[in-house]
């Protein structure tokens, strides 16, 4: 078989498109296998401020941005939720599409220092909760996030919270979407969110 | 929208003013002094700071002193396998012909029993102390909860 110049033009040129094709693919869902692993649902049953509990069915129908953290956290926590909290300003109308949650990890402490008058500080649209010692640890293991008490003298109380400090996003049916690495600029969640609704 | 951000981008100008101050001693330079604001006095502050040693000789910090808290640290983020801590850090090298910068999600100063909530455009001292260089006072500025640093551009930096 003979092939004219133009035939050879062309097969090289579906070739290199199947290449770069597959290559994008493969780029794409490696990416994916990192930020979203396996579909699960997570769940959660956790107080808020005023003693209400509150499920993750409830949320059924928003998008939850979730950050577990705790309050005495002075670097990666506020980052964060200032973070979240331009998101919420810049997604304007469609804010109430999106219910932001800070889980406390330090449930106790932080249910002591105040809840709601630290979320609200960054933003009014912030949940805050905080259960007991088992609904944390259940609801972290819901989500697959570690967090752990570790005994230091030079932080206040004598203890510091080691933990995942990234933003989890839940779709609206309650199955886990993503999550953004901890210093994820605003700018990119939001357009993630936008490109979902 | 547009008003706003000019209004913010407005404020966060003229409220870097502290921030923007530069401190040399020595061989040291140091600048862009800054904090945020903190939701009462029973939660730990923060405070960011640049070092740069123009000099020959490596240096490093070892501490900080505040009259606005009673227990500042210096302590690292750090994020090992995904999870965060954040360990005291007994010293911060400063090498010879480098800057070392406390910056958010690094090395910060963190202000644990601070005598009041700090509030947006406060400021306060800091003494850095040196190995080499000694005791450096700055004032730190505080910025809002969402600031990301003082802006300098205009400050001749």
């Amino acid at each position: 078989m003979r092939l004219s110049r133009l035939q050879i033009v062309l097969w090289v040129a579906a070739v290199a498109a199947m290449i770069l094709f597959a290559g994008a693919r493969w780029a794409t869902q490696g990416e994916g296998v990192a930020e979203t692993g396996p579909a699960f649902t997570p769940v959660f049953t956790l107080s808020d401020d005023e003693d209400r509990l509150r499920t993750s069915t409830e949320f059924r129908g928003k998008f939850l941005l979730v950050f577990f953290g705790f309050t005495n956290c002075p670097d990666v926590c506020p980052t964060t939720l200032s973070e979240v909290a331009q998101v919420m300003d810049d997604l304007g109308a469609d804010s109430e599409k999106v219910q932001p949650l800070f889980i406390s990890i330090d449930p106790e402490r932080d249910r002591r220092l105040g809840l709601a008058a630290y979320t609200a500080a960054f933003h009014p649209a912030i949940l805050g909760l905080a259960g007991t010692e088992a609904e944390t640890q259940a609801a972290a293991d819901s989500f697959k996030i570690y967090y752990e008490r570790e005994n230091d003298a030079t932080s206040p109380d004598g203890y510091t919270m080691a933990h995942m400090p990234g933003l989890f996003l839940i779709g609206p049916n309650g199955e886990w979407l993503r999550q953004f690495p901890y210093g994820t600029p605003a700018a990119d969640i939001l357009s993630d969110l936008q490109n979902r609704f | 929208m547009k008003l706003l951000l000019l209004a913010a981008s407005l404020s966060l100008v003229t409220s870097a003013a502290f921030a923007c101050e530069t401190v040399t001693a020595g061989d040291l330079t140091i600048e862009h002094a800054w904090s945020k604001v903190t939701i009462g006095a029973d939660r730990p502050g923060v405070f960011y700071v640049s070092i740069s040693n123009a000099g020959a000789a490596d240096d490093a910090l070892v501490g900080i002193s505040t009259p606005a808290a009673g227990m500042p640290m210096l302590h690292e983020t750090v994020v090992k396998d995904g999870i965060a801590s954040m360990p005291h850090a007994m010293s911060i090298p400063v090498p010879a012909g480098q800057s070392v910068q406390l910056a958010p999600g690094g090395f910060h100063g963190m202000l644990m029993g601070l005598t009041a909530a700090l509030k947006e455009g406060d400021s306060f001292p800091v003494t850095l102390s040196f190995e080499r260089a000694g005791a450096v006072t700055v004032n730190v500025e505080v910025l809002s909860l969402r600031s990301e640093g003082p802006d300098c551009a205009d400050a001749g930096q």
